[in-house]
């Protein structure tokens, strides 16, 4: 007992105070890329035949969000000339096509569905679906669960059962041997309900796109109304997305 | 035995080079090399020119190679030995060659086979999972079957669990798994180059470094890149700090498991802590853009060099006192003790890799024996308590969370610092051959790579040691309560994704 207490005392408070309080990523962090679209053509061409996962639209001078995996390969490439990350981790969208970018995303709050503030703005209750994923997104939404981040002072829950649930969050790439699962899952699920793509496995396939074992994209199972990207998505970035969608 | 070609971890071979035998003589050499103590690397099938090969990689105390044709048909070799049960399931799935005689000839990941072979298993792959196969039974007045998965009840890789059970008590546990299977092996056979490390970093996404390392390396020896004193640092903490922080989480997890509840609330942003100071390295929590093949894409600064020191020193004794509070609480030991027991002699006839063979006794740690990177003058670990059982895998961990914090200060005094990375053309020599064996978290991670005469990947093997274990973790539930399984699951945490692949 006397050591529970003293581990108590040692331990403290250790809850963050975000969202009132912002938390500073360490700079060598990579969020939010910021794109300089007045980048050399060449410059350009030569990150886009580089990136692993092709993400990057050489007309445009776009980034697809929901296809990289935040490598950080084209800001070494351009030394900062074409990308640069910046520590933003605010990254949610609510429409895939937001994930094209320049490095300037609309505000999450302002599109989200208002009905689906009004219901689930006071009580969330997600099932997780790892369809294909290769843990780490996996683990970093258990970590919400965590003192520090606490996601349940939010109201906001992860349930053991679909039938408790008000909707999904699928992590991974929907491997062909668990799109079956997955729809089962979904169905079993009471409506309304809302859908979560998260990571770009899920988005995009990841690292996977083109696999003929796997579906690769959410959406074209089920329509999806949050995307939470990155490999994994940083904790902050998915509590960013909950509480912005939903709150 | 001794027509096997010793060999070094990543190290190139011409493929001329290996002994081509007879599949008899093969199959003896195995035989005969696995009863002797030794164990199995890698065993798999690949198709060159048309024609199916089998190739092996063993390992005792050091590393050996063979290879033989592969008939679409032979003998058995899990008939002689358990060792290879899974690997010859994987050769009947992946290349449609069959093991007669295997005592459980089923299916590992749900797939149709590379060569348009007849399916060994029967299976209609135009079905959803669950396909036309059988699970182990038991069968008796008393005896019930308890089935879970593959969504589980946590936020958790997805996977089947067939018990059977007389009351509470589990007389068997099959494991059926597939369900991340995302054809990983042909994807690396076959996208373009630089797609090679975003793949390896996402195989098992806890074991990043562990299967980046293995791939870079292997890439490194058949392009002849070499790696710096500063690189080799940056990786070598890398791994440990994965290795640190996936332990604590464990530990944490386990306490959560036997309803001690504080260990697990202060275990679970410990192990936060220690991710971030993978973020700090290279900016990912999970080490992710990290190792690539010829260096690091980061390198370590006094500032990050100190910022680790500094976390190290605070985190430390934090973990001391929250190990001691769980492993001195008596409801915790309690559960612990004896509980989910694998026998040395099981262990060592299944091939357990990593903690879980650690603590049944098997000493095999592949930076000891087949040391990469740094680990050539570190020192080993040593582990006092090796009975097999859940307390047994625990206090490993809590042993080798030490350990790995001695390493990482010990390399933080080094100042080598690593030349900054730029991405070069890379061409692998051609008809080679390479493996690559690391101590990833869970055990022994390893890739083989094969390429062909234009130096384009042949073949390329991933094996995450859960292709090992996964059969230890059926084992430690025979004869237990039902209700033990989370806790002897937990004591295991293997793969789902690695496994799949």
């Amino acid at each position: 007992m006397l050591k529970v207490i003293k581990n108590r005392l040692e331990q403290g408070h250790r809850t963050t105070k975000y969202p009132k309080a912002q938390i500073e990523l360490y700079k060598r962090f990579r969020g939010l890329p910021k794109i300089d679209t007045k980048c050399a053509d060449g410059l350009v061409q030569r990150c886009a035949a580089a990136c692993p996962q092709d993400a990057i639209d050489t007309k445009t001078k776009q980034i697809d969000l929901g296809r990289c995996v935040f490598c950080g390969l084209c800001e070494t490439l351009s030394e900062g000339q074409f990308v640069k990350f910046s520590q933003n981790f605010e990254l949610g969208t609510s429409s895939r096509d937001d994930l094209f970018t320049h490095g300037d995303l609309p505000a999450l709050a302002e599109h989200s569905q208002k009905h689906f503030k009004k219901l689930f703005g006071r009580s969330l209750q997600l099932r997780q679906i790892s369809a294909g994923g290769c843990n780490a997104c996996e683990a970093d939404i258990n970590v919400l669960n965590t003192p520090f981040f606490d996601l349940q002072r939010f109201g906001i829950q992860f349930v053991a059962s679909p039938r408790h649930a008000d909707g999904i969050h699928v992590t991974g790439p929907i491997s062909e041997n668990m799109r079956q699962a997955t729809l089962t899952t979904w169905e079993a699920v009471p409506g309304p309900k809302v859908v979560i793509a998260s990571g770009a496995c899920a988005i995009s396939g990841g690292p996977f796109h083109g696999s003929p074992e796997i579906v690769g994209d959410l959406n074209s199972l089920i329509p999806v109304d949050l995307y939470i990207p990155g490999c994994p998505p940083h904790p902050l970035t998915t509590l960013h997305a909950l509480l912005n969608f939903f709150k | 035995m001794g027509k096997l070609l010793q060999i070094q971890n990543n190290e190139r071979l011409n493929r001329a080079d290996i002994p081509h035998l007879e599949f008899d003589v093969f199959r003896q050499e195995l035989v005969d090399f696995v009863e002797n103590g030794g164990q199995i690397v890698q065993f798999f099938a690949y198709e060159d020119q048309g024609a199916m090969k089998l190739l092996a990689v063993m390992r005792n105390d050091k590393l050996f190679v063979a290879g033989c044709d592969g008939p679409d048909h032979f003998d058995s070799l899990t008939a002689e030995s358990e060792k290879f049960h899974m690997f010859e399931r994987e050769i009947g799935e992946q290349y449609g060659l069959k093991a007669e005689g295997h005592p459980w000839l089923k299916m590992v990941r749900y797939h149709e086979n590379y060569t348009g072979k007849k399916d060994v298993f029967d299976n209609d792959y135009t079905q959803d999972i669950p396909g036309n196969y059988p699970y182990f039974q038991v069968e008796g007045e008393t005896v019930h079957e308890v089935a879970v998965g593959p969504v589980h009840a946590g936020i958790i890789e997805p996977g089947h669990f067939r018990f059977q059970c007389c009351g509470e008590r589990v007389f068997h546990l099959e494991i059926q798994l597939g369900y991340q299977h995302r054809g990983v092996e042909k994807l690396l056979q076959t996208v373009p180059f630089k797609r090679l490390p975003i793949i390896a970093e996402t195989i098992a996404g806890d074991t990043t470094i562990g299967h980046s390392l293995c791939q870079s390396q292997a890439i490194e020896s058949l392009a002849d890149l070499k790696v710096d004193e500063g690189a080799s640092i940056v990786r070598t903490i890398a791994l440990e700090l994965e290795r640190i922080a996936n332990h604590i989480g464990d530990l944490g997890a386990l306490s959560l498991d036997v309803a001690f509840n504080p260990p697990a609330a202060y275990f679970g942003r410990i192990r936060g802590e220690y991710l971030n100071l993978s973020q700090v390295l290279c900016g990912s929590r999970f080490g992710r853009g990290l190792v690539r093949p010829g260096g690091v894409t980061h390198v370590m600064q006094e500032e990050q060099r100190q910022l680790i020191r500094e976390k190290l020193a605070e985190l430390t004794p934090e973990v001391i006192h929250v190990s001691d509070l769980i492993f001195t609480a008596p409801s915790v030991l309690g559960r612990f003790d004896n509980a989910g027991t694998v026998s040395h002699e099981n262990g060592e006839k299944i091939g357990l890799v990593g903690y879980a063979g650690r603590a049944c006794g098997l000493p095999y740690d592949a930076r000891v024996t087949f040391p990469t990177e740094c680990y050539g003058d570190l020192p080993a670990n040593t582990n006092e308590k090796t009975d097999g059982d859940v307390c047994s895998r625990a206090t490993v961990r809590r042993e080798e969370i030490m350990h790995s914090t001695a390493l990482i200060n010990t390399l933080l005094d080094r100042s080598a610092e690593a030349a900054s990375y730029i991405p070069e053309e890379i061409k692998l020599a051609a008809d080679s051959f390479v493996v690559s064996l690391n101590e990833g978290w869970r055990g022994e991670v390893s890739h083989c790579i094969l390429t062909d005469d234009k130096g384009e990947i042949l073949r390329y093997k991933v094996k995450d040691p859960s292709f090992h274990n996964w059969t230890g973790l059926a084992l430690s539930l025979r004869d237990q309560g039902i209700s033990e399984f989370p806790l002897c699951n937990k004591s295991f945490n293997l793969s789902y994704c690695g496994f799949d692949i």
